[in-house]
């Protein structure tokens, strides 16, 4: 039997159901494994003696019907976890423990998980690097001096790493499959309404949307259908039939248009991400698909629309950190002076630049030429992609412009960090679901990812695609474990 | 122009003084706009707190959709427009006692656009614009003398919701504003939409303020007065505030345009903040909330729950009863009233009823302090007590005794009637007799009389009254009497 950390959520799964494994084995291995690694500061918090005494408790009576039974965990530390602390890696939640659960990680326990600890991402997910921890930088399993991309950079790195066999991250910009494409993972961002909001620290709510992150396609589908549910908590919830994502994953794409966006092939992007786009259009062939040529014409506007619409909600939802409830307070001499030392002192930099920017482009005078033009951008966006996918099906775009970068390479350049979002951020403006699965390596031998993006709520559709895909390409991630020798 | 305007004179130059409120109703629901817990009065402080109102990490706003029609209910009575799309801003300042950092409000799409309300002035009816009506969240409670070195908060009303109703511009007296409000808190009352409890905050009012030189058409640069918590104190604020301007004006000064907080114990508007410094509150659509939209099918379902209303009954009341349009403005203003005297009309005459509500029971519940809700005289043994004068059993002036009895402890009239012997002597028989003696003992007086002094007639009556100890009937003794002195 190969190595338990070396197998898949579903290879799990399939073998505690057949009671070949307990979850009290695959448990202790991911245990073992995390505690080795701490040199990639993944974890803010780690619940290593729960999830051993949750899982004798599971393998004493295992309920073998559960879609998850006994499987560890490690989740985005953004998701509020009953009696754990929850930080969105900021200083200021650096001791919140919530009471209650999120809708999310409750259909994670219900079915059957384990949670094994929380993992770093970047602070209040405003980063795409996980530089912007409060609780320190997280670091590549693929080299040490690379980033793991952001902000769910914990999660992307503690699933590369195997220190946790599937994980869920939070996307408001591409901060699931960005992290995805830069550590050779699959991360899906599931269409705005999908996946409930109850309970995840509030980054941009018109955009945030949870997902999962895992090894393979078919974890991918397992994970989806776990965690996708209505919920009345959530008003921008949608009630919508939901497919067995698992049960009716299959690879015949025989006939599906797919479309490939020219404004996508952007100056200086390098030649290797450019090779990879024709190869998997190629692969798509090979499938059955039909190659589409199609224009999404206000491309270009995305990136400036979404870090106006982004910092706009993020000012708003972040006022509610003001020292009087709950988290960290700096003693002031009056009710302003302790706002203003609490939140000087409790947010880290990028956080506090989003909330100028947010405040700036919501200023009466500044709202008609910047939030209220966003918005109407964002509709012309939302738009494009009505328009195209009369045409096709789904469309097929590189995940990020570059693979990953160094780390301190972009921390004081914020507007090279935020053009690294440039083709995943007009999905989540447009609300859609979009899928990044690895696709090859560059010269450094460093991962690339292939983004599928699909229609609303047609999240089978491009999982379909991409596990078609991912047989052709036959990805292999080579991490040699170089931080736990 | 009508003589009895409400005007301001200054060196000579007389001023007209435009007011605009508004209202901040709480709506009456036992749960918040967008939280499951509860909106009781008066309870200990931060019990009906839900993480959503202390606005913990990830917690998401859900409309109530009772607060909803409860607001669709207060625009149909107010004749509005209703939008069946509104849209839920957020807007955004920071204050201890506010959590999430915003209020979530309506800004540019109310869920209520413009209505009327029709006053009943003394001079006549006027109509009142209503510009919009909009749901709110109420924000919690600042408590600064309990402890004298910290405030302390209580998100009790964090969360609850309120419905702000703006007037136009179109009232012009503190008296138009004392009829204003009391009619739109009948409106609400009589919808069951606000309890309009104004000692409880559930009713609560901004006041606008601005003056202009008679003749003018255009508008004066107004003062925000502050959430003021009484009629008695918004009029007191108008008051003052409307001098202050004409003050200023006469003197050659400007009126900056801002925000004023009344102060009741020295009767008179501060400054709180001006126009510069006025807050800039970055309202933006709450991403949190998808815009409220409703059909066609939910407007009618509650317009079949709108009660008959003051406007419709005071018209009912004066066809069906035929009641003078005073008697029935007073009788309709208030619905509890209004039940009251249809519970009494059941069974008693409607004109007695009238002036007896009216008269006598107003002016004990004056007296008490209390609300017709309360009166120590139910709406049955007032019938009762009518229905004894109607049938002759007492008069007028006992029923006036038995009232006073009655309003200790709520007796039935026919019990105390019969306990103090105070029925009306109506025996043909038995008056003649007394009559008789009255006029025998005053032989002298009764030539008087027939000799052409006719006011000793009164004289006669007080006499046999007397003789009667009181319950002679009235009417009958004064048919005798004059058969017996003319005859």
């Amino acid at each position: 039997m190969s190595n338990i950390i070396d197998l898949s959520l579903n290879e799990l799964v399939d073998k505690v159901k057949s009671k070949k494994i307990s979850s009290k084995e695959i448990t202790s291995a991911y245990v073992e494994r995390s505690k080795k690694s701490n040199k990639l500061n993944t974890y803010i918090e780690q619940t290593f003696d729960n999830a051993l005494k949750n899982s004798e408790k599971f393998d004493k009576s295992p309920n073998l019907e559960k879609k998850l039974p006994g499987i560890p965990f490690a989740v985005k530390d953004l998701f509020c976890t009953k009696g754990v602390r929850t930080t969105a890696s900021s200083k200021i939640l650096e001791k919140f423990i919530p009471t209650y659960e999120s809708t999310i990680t409750q259909n994670l326990w219900d079915a059957g998980a384990i949670l094994l600890g929380k993992l770093n991402c970047d602070e209040f997910a405003m980063g795409s690097s996980n530089e912007t921890s409060y609780f320190g930088n997280v670091t590549s399993p693929i080299a040490d001096n690379l980033v793991p991309g952001g902000s769910s950079g914990g999660s992307a790195s503690a699933l590369a790493a195997k220190l946790t066999p599937a994980t869920i991250g939070t996307d408001t910009g591409g901060s699931i499959r960005q992290p995805a494409s830069f550590t050779g993972t699959v991360g899906l961002k599931p269409t705005y309404g999908s996946c409930s909001r109850y309970g995840i620290v509030a980054f941009a709510s018109s955009l945030d949307q949870a997902g999962p992150m895992t090894r393979n396609v078919k974890d991918c589908s397992l994970l989806l259908e776990v965690i996708s549910s209505f919920d009345p908590k959530d008003s921008t919830s949608v009630n919508f039939k939901r497919p067995n994502y698992y049960s009716e994953l299959n690879k015949n794409i025989k006939g599906k248009k797919i479309g490939i966006p020219k404004e996508y092939r952007v100056d200086g992007m390098p030649t290797e991400i450019d090779e990879l786009w024709e190869k998997g259009k190629e692969f798509l062939k090979d499938c059955g698909a039909e190659i589409v040529d199609i224009s999404l014409p206000h491309t270009n506007y995305a990136l400036p629309t979404y870090y106006i619409v982004a910092p706009a909600e993020a000012s708003s939802n972040l006022a509610r950190y003001d020292g009087v409830k709950y988290g960290f307070r700096a003693e002031g001499e009056n009710l302003i002076d302790m706002y203003e030392k609490t939140r000087s002192q409790g947010f880290g930099e990028e956080v506090k630049r989003r909330i100028m920017i947010g405040t700036y482009v919501l200023s009466s005078g500044y709202y008609d030429a910047y939030y209220l033009k966003a918005q109407k951008v964002r509709k012309l966006i939302k738009n494009d992609f009505d328009e195209v996918f009369k045409k096709v099906d789904a469309i097929l775009t590189p995940s990020t412009p570059s693979s990953a970068f160094k780390l301190g390479e972009k921390s004081n350049d914020p507007v090279s960090m935020y053009l690294n979002d440039i083709f995943t951020v007009p999905v989540n403006l447009a609300g859609l679901p979009g899928i990044s699965i690895p696709a090859g390596l560059d010269k450094n031998n460093y991962p690339l990812g292939l983004q599928i993006i699909g229609k609303p709520f047609n999240e089978q559709n491009i999982l379909n695609i991409a596990y078609s895909m991912e047989e052709k390409i036959n990805f292999k991630l080579n991490i040699n474990d170089w931080w736990i020798k | 122009m009508s003589k009895d305007q409400y005007l301001i004179e200054k060196n000579g130059n007389k001023y007209e003084v435009v007011i605009g409120l508004e209202v901040h109703a709480q709506v009456l629901s036992d749960s918040k706009l967008f939280s499951t817990s509860a909106t009781k009065f008066g309870s200990e402080p931060n019990t009906q707190v839900s993480l959503v109102d202390a606005a913990f990490p990830g917690m998401l706003p859900v409309i109530n959709e009772y607060c909803i029609k409860q607001a669709v209910k207060t625009g149909i009575g107010l004749n509005a427009k209703i939008h069946k799309k509104s849209i839920f801003d957020r807007k955004n300042y920071f204050y201890a006692d506010l959590p999430q950092g915003y209020q979530i409000s309506q800004y540019k799409d109310p869920i209520v656009g413009e209505g009327n309300v029709i006053l009943d002035l003394p001079s006549g009816p006027k109509n009142i614009g209503i510009e919009r009506l909009h749901l709110e969240q109420d924000a919690g409670k600042s408590i600064h003398d309990i402890d004298p070195g910290s405030t302390l908060v209580d998100l009790n009303r964090s969360g609850v919701a309120l419905m702000e109703i703006v007037s136009k511009p179109d009232l012009r007296s503190p008296e138009e504003v004392n009829f204003y409000i009391k009619k739109l808190r009948s409106i609400m009352r009589y919808l069951g939409t606000c309890d309009g409890n104004m000692q409880e905050g559930s009713l609560r009012a901004d006041v606008n303020v601005s003056v202009r030189k008679i003749g003018e058409d255009k508008l004066g640069t107004r003062c925000e007065i502050k959430n003021v918590n009484s009629i008695k104190f918004m009029q007191m604020a108008i008051e003052f505030e409307a001098n202050r301007q004409v003050e200023l004006i006469e003197e050659g000064g400007k009126i900056d345009q801002e925000t004023r907080l009344f102060d009741t114990k020295k009767n008179e508007t501060r400054s709180m903040r001006s126009k510069e410094d006025a807050h800039d509150y970055r309202y933006f659509p709450d991403p949190d909330l998808l815009p409220l939209e409703f059909d066609d099918d939910f407007i009618e379902n509650i317009k079949k729950e709108i009660p008959e209303l003051p406007d419709q009954k005071k018209n009912r009341f004066i066809e069906q009863f035929k009641l003078s349009p005073y008697e029935a403005t007073i009788l309709v203003s208030d619905l509890d009233t209004s039940k009251y005297f249809e519970k009494v009309i059941e069974n008693s005459d409607v004109k007695l009823s009238a002036n007896w509500i009216t008269g006598e029971l107003f002016a004990l519940l004056n007296e008490k302090n209390l609300e017709i809700s309360q009166s120590p005289i139910g709406p049955q043994n007032l019938s009762k007590l009518l229905n004894l004068i109607s049938d002759g059993t007492i008069s007028g002036k006992i029923a006036k005794t038995v009232f006073e009895i009655m309003s200790n402890d709520d007796k039935d009239p026919n019990i105390i009637v019969k306990e103090k012997g105070l029925k009306q002597e109506s025996d043909p028989k038995a008056l003649e007799a007394l009559i008789q003696k009255v006029l025998s003992s005053n032989e002298d007086k009764v030539k008087e009389y027939k000799s052409g002094k006719d006011k000793l007639f009164s004289f006669f009556v007080g006499q046999a009254m007397k003789e009667s100890k009181g319950k002679g009937n009235p009417q009958l003794i004064n048919k005798i009497l004059k058969e017996k002195l003319n005859g």
